[in-house]
Formats: C-alpha cells, structure tokens, sequence
C-alpha cells in the first residue's frame, strides 16, 4: 500500500507521485513514515527528504525548510525556496522599508485625490483625443 | 521634389518605428506564454497550502492565529503590485482607477491608509499623488522569485503584528485572458476560512513543533505565496497589454505608411505635371 507523496515549493511542483516510504528532515531530527501514519505536521529544516519507491530505489530532494504534512495516505511536503531565517527576513523588510524611502520625494501622509483623478483624467482625455483625430484623418482622406 | 524627399524621410522613420513596434509584440507575446506557464506551476503549492491551512484552522479550535481573527478597523494596509515598465497600454491606470475608487470609501469610513508597493509604476504614481508608503520593491524582472518579495509581503505582517494595521488588502490585475485583464482587490490579512468539504469528521494533527510556530510558518507561508501568485498574474497581464498595445501601434504605423505613400505618389505626380506643362508651354512660346 504506497503512500501518495506531493513536494511542491511556492515556484513549482517538484515531485508528485507515489512511494513507499518517505524521510523528511523535521526540526526535532529525521522522520520517517510509512503508510498509515497518524496526522502530523511538523516544520522542516534544511536537509534532503528522501523517498523509498515500491522497487526499493531511493530518490532524494534538497529543501532548504518547510512544513511536513502527514494524512494516512497523503503525505505534502511544502517546500521553501530558500534559505529562510528570522534575521534574514528581517533584513528584507528593511530593504523594503528603505526602499520605500529612498523612493519617495513627497512622503505627505494622505493621498492627493484630485492630483490622481486629473491625472488619470488626462491619459483617458489623451487617448480620446487621438481616437477622435484617427476617425477624423480617416474619414477626410477615404 | 524637396517635399517627395521630405516625405520619404517620414515613411522610412515610420518604417522604423514600426519594426520595433512588431519586435515588442512578439517579445511580449513569448514573454506572456510564459508567464502564464509560470501562474500554473505556481498553484499546486498555493491548493496545498489552502488544504493544510483550512484543516488546522478547523481542527484546532483552541488555539487562534492572529492572522485568522477579525479585529475592529482602523488602519488598512495595502499591497499594490504594479508593472516595472510602461507602453503596456491602460493596465496601471485601470489599476490606480479601481484603488482609489476604493482608497477614497475607506477614507469616508474614516479608516487610515498604509501602502506598500511592487513595481516602478506604482512607486512613481503614488510619490506624485502621496500617500503613506511604508515599503517597496522594484525590477522584480520577467522571473520573480518568491525572495524578492518577503520584504514587502514581511513589513504589512509585522504592521499587522504590531497592531499598526487591522487588515491588509492586495490589489492586482487578474488575467482572464489575452485580451482582457481585470484589476482585482482582494483580502489577505485576516484569512478568509476557505471551505473545504470534508470539514464534518474532527480530527487533529500531532504537532511535532509546537502548534503556534508550525501554524505561524503555514501561514506566513500562505501569504507569501498569495502574493506572489498576484505578482506573476501581474506579469502575464503586463505581456498581454503590451502585446495588444503593440499590435495596434503596429496596425496604426502601416495605416499611416499607407497614407504617406499616397501623398508621395501625388506629390510626384503633380511634379512631373508640372514639368511636363512648363517644357510643353515653353516649346510653344519658341
């Protein structure tokens, strides 16, 4: 009786298929499950998870982290794409933070609505406009 | 003939132009297959995800993630994902339009705005027009990748976190199909419960972590790949526009080569005439 195995990261499907046995690199040390395993989901950390197929060879797949989850039949692992750490993430949201600022001239706090709509109101005028003189050269040469 | 060569001049530049025109096209024609390509490869993480999400939100009632309870509110934060580049026809602005129809109704409701925004276009609309941009990213490229945009995704959750915003909204451009796009705003913080249908038996995982960091990482997760999905929706938008935009600017530069054409071919026409009438009338005169 296989189990069903998903590996799947934000970008892409890496693996669907089904195996025999599936070890999974979990933060509290390797696990491995066999069909019919009860329920469980624990985080992953970096490490190959690897799968045992029906005529016993193996394949392997780095994930860098994730989350494991185990149904009696179903087993997904949700891959991440990188590295991922708490200072690490922290500093791109500072990236973010500062990207923001180096991008704003006109840090005002609220948003100027009748600046938009002239705006926006002026590329529709545009368009309409050029339209209007298409019909017109069109229509006076024809 | 000095206006025959004027003219020519004029219908070889056009000529020009037109050629990139059609470059453009087919660039973002291959460009949007494959970006759509990258749309589907995108989404069996995304249904996973919803899977695991909705069946530990229903299984676990004693324990609530801030990111799945309505709070009152206050403060919105919004995440705007834009296009790096123009010539992509009315995309961004149909955007802009629908985002401040509905910045401007939360505005009367008397809820504060926090923006954080993807893509140059966006970024450069609203340094014109204000508003409290609290984070950025930018030329993201053709082939996002999902780190490009942990920093923008991270700075609204930890607004959230922090009780600075009570909900955080995405605005994108949903792909319907190669000649229409839609923009789309949707809800990302708290989580809309998505419905699954074997919700009635109750069971529950073993957590082998701890519930709140393995709920903590899903979820964060989730959003991740939410937004990323709305991000790679929004490059296969920006190719369809600019195809479409490009196809007609090509269509419009032959339409005016045409009527180049036909003025050069009367200028020279009326040359020779003219020509011919002087030499006749000057035969005569001897």
């Amino acid at each position: 009786m296989p189990i069903h195995v998903d590996i799947v990261s934000a970008e892409r499907e890496i693996f669907s298929g089904t195996a025999e046995m599936v070890f999974a690199p979990a933060v509290l040390g390797e696990v491995g499950i066999a069909p019919g395993h009860t329920p469980l989901l624990t985080q992953l950390g970096p490490g190959e998870v690897r799968l045992k197929f029906e005529d016993g060879s193996e394949e392997g797949f780095y994930v860098s982290g994730g989350v494991l989850e185990v149904q009696p039949k179903v087993v997904t692992i949700l891959s991440d794409t990188a590295e991922r750490a708490e200072d690490l993430d922290e500093a791109a949201v500072l990236k973010a933070k500062e990207a923001a600022e180096a991008a704003l001239h006109n840090q005002e706090g609220s948003i100027d609505y009748a600046l938009a709509r002239s705006e926006l109101a002026e590329t529709v005028a545009q368009i309409q406009t050029i339209q209007r003189l298409r019909r017109r050269a069109g229509g006076g040469r024809g | 003939m000095a206006a025959g060569k004027e003219i020519r001049t004029k219908i070889g530049s056009v000529k020009n132009t037109q050629k990139i025109t059609k470059a453009m096209e087919m660039v973002a024609a291959s460009k949007m297959r494959k970006a759509q390509d990258r749309m589907r490869s995108a989404r069996p993480y995304a249904d996973k995800m919803r899977n695991v999400v909705a069946h530990v939100a229903h299984a676990n009632t004693e324990y609530k993630h801030p990111y799945l309870i309505d709070r009152e509110v206050k403060r919105i934060g919004v995440i705007i994902v834009t296009t790096d580049r123009g010539l992509c026809g009315g995309l961004n602005g149909n955007l802009f339009r629908k985002a401040l129809r509905q910045f401007q109704q939360w505005e009367n409701e008397g809820k504060e705005l926090d923006l954080s925004i993807i893509g140059n276009k966006g970024i450069a609309f609203f340094n014109r027009i204000g508003g409290n941009l609290i984070g950025s990213t930018n030329q993201i490229g053709d082939t996002p990748s999902l780190e490009d945009l942990i920093g923008t995704v991270g700075i609204m959750l930890d607004a959230y976190n922090d009780g600075k915003v009570d909900r955080v909204y995405i605005i994108y451009n949903t792909f319907v199909n190669s000649m229409t796009q839609s923009a789309d705003i949707e809800q990302l913080v708290p989580l809309v419960p998505a419905e699954t249908d074997d919700m009635s038996h109750h069971w529950d995982y073993i957590y082998e972590s701890g519930t709140n960091d393995v709920m903590e990482q899903l979820l964060t997760r989730y959003i991740e790949s939410l937004v990323y999905q709305s991000v790679v929706e929004n490059i296969a938008c920006e190719q369809a526009a600019r195809m479409v935009a490009m196809k007609s600017a090509s269509d419009n530069a032959g339409k005016l080569i045409d009527e180049l054409q036909l003025v050069y071919n009367k200028a020279r026409q009326a040359a020779i005439t003219q020509e011919l009438s002087e030499i006749v009338g000057g035969a005569a005169a001897v």
